[in-house]
């Protein structure tokens, strides 16, 4: 949980250098959320990283979300400033036909394989990426199916011939 | 003496070679299913490249299609050593979506339970350290303590491995006096077991000399690796979901949280001890404090009433059907919640979309994200620390893989 004078703190900072890179801020249930531009999203973790004031330097976590209604892919980094216990989460809204975004690795190791996972799932493509391949799936896939366009297999089907899987 | 040059002898310029080795994906000193192709220079690892996902089973595209009480058994799966954490996290995650007020006695009969998980996480981890360091004695002694655990949760929740312990809102039923009955005795037995176990490890000269400076990582590498768990306070960060963002009333007992200082087998190893002995302290504690009052909090659309009232009441039928048939709308919103898990801070975002499944839910597993760092914890170490380093981070491979 953040305070508003520790928010408007974050702000100022991201502002000081990434003028006009904010779209919305505000509390989400009780997580501080900003949404951001896309293009500058990995100098801003960096500056976040790096900038005395802010120090987030322990990425939680990272994601990607599909919102099939706006045909956009959310990229969700959340942040934590172990020292003073403040957590951040960063959105970012990529276009869901090209889903590309700057790789994150070169500030935190960890990012690595969320990004590779977030490739398999979701088909985002993190630029400058080491080793952007398929983590969790078969590497043959041709689809990215934690996208919504994908239902979970009818349990019903007869089509498939799976008699040596007990089926 | 001109002709030397051409007496001198050649230098013949040889590549160098590597050869490979598959360590996995099932191997039995992997204790799961991992895949490791490790470049080797004798026996000393050069490089290793982790291969993953043999038994992914895509929890989180599987959670979008399920109702949210059908989703619990799925978090069981993941760190199978520690199930009730996970299942309490979960249904954690939802009441916070929710804003349900827990009552303070489910609170602690949480508390208790999820340290009992988190003492067999630790326990298991710590006797197989000492398997791969050669030392099976410890290991069958403390899987007898095991079994008493399993015996609490059977009589909690009627299960053992893969629990499904509680429900969002907390319990189907009180503790019965058999369970704690079986809490109290394991309280009892073992400490002396525990303290045998640590007598056997902690000071034993080829023990030591096996562990320490094995499979080391520096704070600022964890870190930047995103550890968390014992394999980052081993490192000497004192981040604890516990203490930092209690929930679940963690605020009211006293904990000390161990940290290492090397982020070595050895640290790793002490610092899951002492947590096991901290664990203890939280339950006694738990068990002294605990308050009297109900079971379960008053959340009809997701708390399954009991038979009798099904069958005479008629609101009771109408929320028994929906839970059964999985018709409950959830709010919107979107939360993110976190647990101490066995292995670390296990998260869970969750989105609901208005929905009766979730729209997205995001599991951060904390195996997932430390195990990346496996490569670099091993260069220039041989095989057979390669190996213990792996058993030493506690990798899952049912967290890891989801």
């Amino acid at each position: 949980m953040m305070e508003a004078a520790a928010q408007e703190k974050l702000i100022s900072v991201i502002k000081e250098k990434f003028e006009g890179e904010i779209i919305e801020a505000g509390m989400v249930k009780d997580f501080f959320t900003l949404i951001l531009k896309k293009e500058k999203i990995v100098d801003i973790v960096r500056h976040l990283y790096n900038h005395p004031e802010a120090k987030f330097q322990y990425l939680t976590t990272m994601f990607a979300v599909h919102y099939p209604d706006q045909n956009q892919i959310a990229m969700v980094y959340q942040l934590h400033n172990l020292a003073t216990n403040q957590r951040v989460r960063l959105k970012i809204f990529l276009p869901a036909d090209n889903p590309t975004t700057p790789t994150l690795t070169t500030v935190f190791s960890a990012a690595n394989w969320m990004e590779r996972e977030a490739f398999d799932f979701f088909g985002v493509i993190s630029e400058g990426h080491p080793n952007l391949k398929r983590i969790l799936n078969v590497e043959d896939m041709l689809i990215f199916p934690m996208r919504k366009e994908y239902p979970l297999e009818d349990q019903t089907r007869e089509d498939k011939n799976d008699l040596m899987f007990g089926r | 003496m001109e002709a030397s040059a051409d007496i001198a002898p050649k230098v013949v310029k040889e590549e160098k070679q590597y050869s490979y080795l598959n360590l996995g994906p099932t191997h039995p000193a992997t204790h799961g299913i991992f895949q490791n192709v490790l470049k080797m220079d004798g026996e000393v690892i050069v490089d290793a490249t982790p291969t993953i996902g043999y038994i992914h089973r895509a929890f989180e595209k599987l959670a979008e299609h399920r109702p949210y009480n059908q989703i619990t058994p799925i978090t069981d799966r993941m760190n199978y050593c520690s199930s009730p954490i996970n299942n309490i996290g979960w249904h954690m995650t939802v009441e916070t979506l929710l804003g349900v007020e827990i009552p303070k006695r489910v609170q602690y009969l949480r508390v208790i339970i999820m340290e009992l998980a988190r003492i067999t996480d630790h326990l298991v981890c710590n006797a197989v350290i000492g398997v791969d360091t050669g030392a099976l004695t410890g290991f069958v002694y403390l899987f007898q303590q095991r079994e008493l655990v399993y015996e609490i949760y059977e009589e909690i929740c009627g299960a053992r491995l893969t629990t499904n312990v509680g429900r969002i809102g907390g319990f189907e039923r009180d503790f019965s006096p058999k369970a704690w009955e079986k809490i109290n005795k394991f309280l009892k037995e073992f400490p002396i077991v525990l303290k045998e176990f640590e007598d056997l490890l902690k000071r034993n000269r080829i023990f030591m000399d096996r562990t320490i400076g094995c499979g080391g990582i520096t704070a600022e590498r964890a870190l930047n690796y995103s550890f968390s768990g014992v394999n980052l306070r081993a490192a000497g960060v004192d981040y604890d979901v516990r203490a930092m963002n209690p929930y679940s009333s963690y605020e009211d007992f006293d904990f000390i949280i161990p940290v290492g200082t090397n982020g070595d087998v050895y640290d790793r190893f002490m610092v899951r001890q002492e947590e096991m002995w901290q664990s203890l302290s939280i339950i006694k504690q738990a068990i002294k404090k605990l308050p009297e009052g109900p079971f379960h909090a008053k959340v009809p659309e997701f708390y399954l009433p009991p038979k009798q009232e099904v069958y005479n009441n008629m609101e009771a039928l109408i929320y028994h059907f929906k839970i059964v048939m999985g018709e409950t709308e959830v709010p919107k919103g979107e939360v993110y919640h976190c647990v101490e898990g066995g292995n670390g801070e296990l998260g869970f975002y969750l989105i609901s979309d208005g929905g009766r499944q979730p729209f997205r839910l995001h599991l951060r597993r904390p195996c997932f994200i430390y195990y990346q760092a496996y490569p670099e914890m091993i260069k220039g170490s041989m095989l057979s620390d390669a190996i213990l380093t792996m058993s030493s981070m506690n990798v899952i491979a049912g967290e890891l893989d989801a």
